[in-house]
C-alpha cells in the first residue's frame, strides 16, 4: 500500500465558487480539510487612501464599489459618519427613503447571496430565479439615481433627489417587440412607489418559491445542515456580525439595538438560528428578506402622505437647486464653493455603524478639521468572517468549502477594499 | 454627555485607575487611550470584567497622525496672491513623488496608533481602545489576538498598511498588498500614485516592475476653514 501524505491544493483566485477572486490554499489528508489559508487583496484597491485626497463627497461614488452588491447601505455607513460629525439633521421623508433604500438593498444582496450560494451547491434554478427579482429591484434603482448599480444616491444631509413620478418604461425594438414590451411596462404605469408597491406585494410569492425548492430540498439539507458549526462563543470571538451572528443563536440587529434613521418606528422581526451551521444561517437570510419586505411597505405607506424636503437646506453642506443657482448669488456662491472646494468638518473622530445586510458596516472617520478627511477606516463585516473560514472549514470536506465561502455572504469589493 | 456615557467614564476610571493613559468622550463615543505596556491587561479587563463584558473586537485599524493638520492651501493670503500662488508648495501625500520625504508633524511616540473599537453584545455598548506606538521607525504594539481572536487579521492588514508591528501576533503577514510589495502604503509618506508600475515586456517574457511614470497630481487642495462658518454652534450641540 503506498504511503498516504497531506498534500496542498490551490483554489481560486480564479474559480467559479470563489465568488470573486479568493485565493485559497488548503491543506489537505486526502479529501479532508487540515488548514485553509485565504489569500486577499487581489482586489485592493485602496479606497481608503484614495478617500484621503478628495473632497468627502467625491468619496461616496467609491463606497457603492466596496460591497458591489449592497451599495447604498455602504453609502449609508459613510454619510452617517459625516453627518455625526456635522451634527446635521436631515429630513424625515429622506430618512424614510434611506430605510427603504436600505431593505431594497437588503433584498438585493440577499437575493445575490441565494443565487450564487445555491448555485454553488448545485442549484441551478434559484440562480435563475434570484436574477428575475433582482431586475425590478435595479430598476428602482435606476429610477431614483440613474445608475442600476453604483447608485451614488445618498448625500450628507439626505438624498440626491426625490422619487420620481414616472418609472422608465420599456421601449419597443428589433430584440423586444410591442407586445412584449407592454407587458413589461403594465406595472411601471405609475409612480415609483406604485412600482415599489406592487414588487412589495409579489415579493413573499416569490420567496415562497424559493423555499419550495431549498428549505425541504434533500440534496440542499445534506449540503447545508450541520457544516460549518459556530458556537455563539466563537462567533463572538471570531468578530462575527448580522447574518453570521445571528444565525448562531444571538439575538443582535443594530436596527434594533443601536437604531439609526427610522427604524424604531418600524415594525418588524429578527430571525435568529439554533444550531450555527449553514442551513440555520440560510433560513435567516430568507426570513430577513420577507421582515425587509414589511419594512418597505411601512415605507412607501409613509413616503405616500408626507411629501417634503430630502436633502437639506442648509447649503453650506448640500448643494442648491439648480433654479435657485440661477436666480440667487448666494446659491450660485455656495454652488461654487461645494464644487471647487468641498465643506470642512470639524476635528474629531466618530465611529458610525448600520446593519449592512452582511453584518455590521462601520466606518471610522477622523477629520482634522479639513475639507477632506484624514483617516477612513471601513469595517467590512466579510473581513471577519472570511478569517474565520480556516476554522470553519477544519475537519470539512473540500466540497464543503464551498459550501462555507457561500454561507459567509463574501464579496471581494468590501474585504479587499 | 449623555448618561450612561459618564457611567462608562466613571467605570473605566474605577476598575484601571491609572492604567489608563486618557479618557474622553467626543461625539458620545468613549475613547480609551492606553499605553503599550497595560494594553493587555486593560484589554483582558474590557473583556472579562462584568462592569463592561466586551465580548468582540469589531475593528481594528492603523492610524498614521504624522501629517494630523498639515493644509496645502493657506486661505489667509490667497484672496491677495490668487489660487495658484496660495497653494502651498510643501509635498503632501497626494503631490509625493518616488523617494520624496515628508517631515512629521507629531513628536516622537504620536505617530502610529492602533485603534480598536469593542462592542459588548450584552450591555450594548461600544467602546474605542486606541494605544500608540512608542517608536516611530520601529513601531512595536502588543497584539490583541490573544484577548480578542478576530484581532488576527486586523493586525495583518495594519502592519501590512502601516508597518506597525504586532508583537505576539501568530502569523504576522502581509494580507492586502502583492507578493513582494515593498512598503507600507497608507503611511502619509507614500505616494498616492505609488513607487512602482508594472507591465508586460515582451522582449523578456515576463512582468517587470519600473518606478511609476504618473505625475502626482492634487485636484483640490487640502484645505482648512477656521472661520467656522461651518454649523459651528450645531456641531458644539452635537458634541455636549
Amino acid at each position: 500500500m503506498p504511503e498516504i501524505k497531506n498534500y496542498t491544493l490551490n483554489f481560486g483566485p480564479q474559480h467559479p465558487a470563489a465568488h470573486g477572486v479568493l485565493r485559497l490554499v488548503l491543506e489537505m489528508d486526502g479529501e479532508v480539510i487540515e488548514r485553509a489559508d485565504p489569500h486577499i487583496g487581489l482586489l485592493h484597491r485602496g479606497t481608503e487612501k484614495l478617500a484621503e485626497t478628495k473632497p468627502y463627497n467625491q468619496t461616496i461614488g467609491y463606497m457603492d464599489r466596496l460591497d458591489y452588491v449592497s451599495m447604498m447601505c455602504n453609502e449609508h455607513g459613510y454619510v452617517l459618519a459625516i453627518e455625526k460629525l456635522l451634527g446635521v439633521e436631515i429630513p424625515e421623508r429622506a430618512r424614510y427613503i434611506r430605510v427603504m433604500f436600505d431593505e431594497i438593498t437588503r433584498i438585493l444582496n440577499h437575493l445575490m447571496w441565494l443565487g450564487t450560494h445555491a448555485l454553488d451547491v448545485g442549484a441551478m434554478t434559484m440562480f435563475l430565479y434570484a436574477f428575475r427579482e433582482r431586475e425590478d429591484l435595479l430598476d428602482i434603482y435606476e429610477a431614483v439615481s440613474g445608475a442600476r448599480m453604483h447608485a451614488n444616491y445618498y448625500r450628507p444631509g439626505g438624498v440626491a433627489r426625490d422619487l420620481p413620478e414616472a418609472m422608465p418604461q420599456y421601449l419597443e425594438s428589433r430584440w423586444r417587440s410591442k407586445k412584449e414590451a407592454d407587458r413589461l411596462n403594465q406595472n411601471r404605469q405609475g409612480s415609483l412607489l406604485d412600482f415599489a408597491e406592487d414588487f412589495v406585494r409579489r415579493f413573499p410569492g416569490y420567496v415562497d418559491e424559493y423555499e419550495t425548492l431549498l428549505t425541504d430540498n434533500r440534496i440542499w439539507k445534506q449540503r447545508t445542515v450541520d457544516i460549518g458549526v459556530v458556537s455563539p462563543e466563537r462567533a463572538y470571538q471570531l468578530g462575527f456580525t448580522g447574518p453570521m451572528l445571528r444565525g448562531s443563536g444571538v439575538e443582535w440587529d443594530l436596527r434594533k439595538k443601536q437604531p439609526y434613521e427610522v427604524y424604531e418606528r418600524m415594525d418588524f422581526d429578527i430571525p435568529v438560528g439554533t444550531n450555527g451551521d449553514c442551513y440555520d444561517r440560510y433560513l435567516v437570510r430568507i426570513e430577513e428578506m420577507r421582515q425587509s419586505n414589511r419594512i418597505i411597505k411601512q415605507c412607501i405607506d409613509w413616503l405616500r402622505g408626507n411629501p417634503g424636503l430630502v436633502l437639506t437646506d442648509n447649503h453650506k453642506i448640500a448643494a442648491p437647486r439648480r433654479e435657485e443657482i440661477k436666480a440667487d448669488m448666494e446659491g450660485l456662491i455656495h454652488h461654487f464653493k461645494l464644487f471647487t472646494e468641498g465643506y470642512t468638518l470639524p476635528p474629531g473622530e466618530v465611529y458610525t455603524a448600520i446593519e449592512h445586510p452582511k453584518g455590521e458596516f462601520g466606518v471610522y472617520l477622523i477629520s482634522d478639521g479639513a475639507n477632506k478627511p484624514y483617516r477612513v477606516k471601513v469595517r467590512a463585516p466579510g473581513f471577519a468572517h472570511l478569517s474565520s473560514l480556516n476554522e470553519m472549514a477544519q475537519g470539512h470536506m473540500l466540497a464543503d468549502v464551498v459550501a462555507i465561502i457561500g454561507t459567509q455572504d463574501i464579496v471581494f469589493g468590501e474585504i479587499d477594499r | 454627555m449623555s448618561n450612561y456615557t459618564q457611567q462608562m467614564v466613571d467605570a473605566l476610571r474605577a476598575a484601571f485607575a491609572d492604567k489608563l493613559d486618557a479618557v474622553t468622550v467626543a461625539y458620545n463615543e468613549v475613547n480609551v487611550d492606553v499605553a503599550a505596556e497595560n494594553l493587555i491587561e486593560v484589554a483582558t479587563g474590557l473583556r472579562d470584567d462584568e462592569a463592561f463584558r466586551f465580548e468582540q473586537l469589531v475593528d481594528l485599524s492603523g492610524v498614521d497622525y504624522s501629517q494630523y493638520g498639515r493644509v496645502e492651501w493657506q486661505t489667509e493670503d490667497a484672496s491677495r496672491a490668487g489660487f495658484s500662488r496660495g497653494v502651498e508648495e510643501s509635498a503632501t501625500t497626494g503631490r509625493l513623488q518616488f523617494g520624496d520625504e515628508l517631515e512629521s508633524l507629531v513628536t516622537q511616540g504620536r505617530r502610529f496608533a492602533s485603534v480598536a473599537h469593542l462592542i459588548s453584545y450584552s450591555l450594548n455598548r461600544r467602546l474605542r481602545l486606541r494605544v500608540f506606538a512608542a517608536d516611530d521607525d520601529f513601531p512595536v504594539v502588543p497584539s490583541l489576538t490573544g484577548v480578542w481572536a478576530s484581532a488576527d487579521w486586523y493586525e495583518r492588514e495594519a502592519f501590512d498598511l502601516f508597518g506597525i508591528l504586532f508583537s505576539d501576533h501568530p502569523d504576522l503577514r502581509r494580507i492586502l498588498t502583492d507578493y513582494g510589495f515593498v512598503g507600507h502604503p497608507f503611511r502619509k509618506d507614500f505616494p498616492l500614485v505609488g513607487n512602482v508600475e508594472m507591465r508586460y515586456d515582451p522582449e523578456r517574457g515576463r512582468v517587470v516592475y519600473e518606478p511609476v511614470t504618473i505625475e502626482p497630481r492634487v485636484l483640490v487642495p487640502r484645505v482648512r476653514r477656521e472661520d467656522h462658518r461651518y454649523l459651528a454652534d450645531e456641531a458644539d450641540e452635537a458634541q455636549d
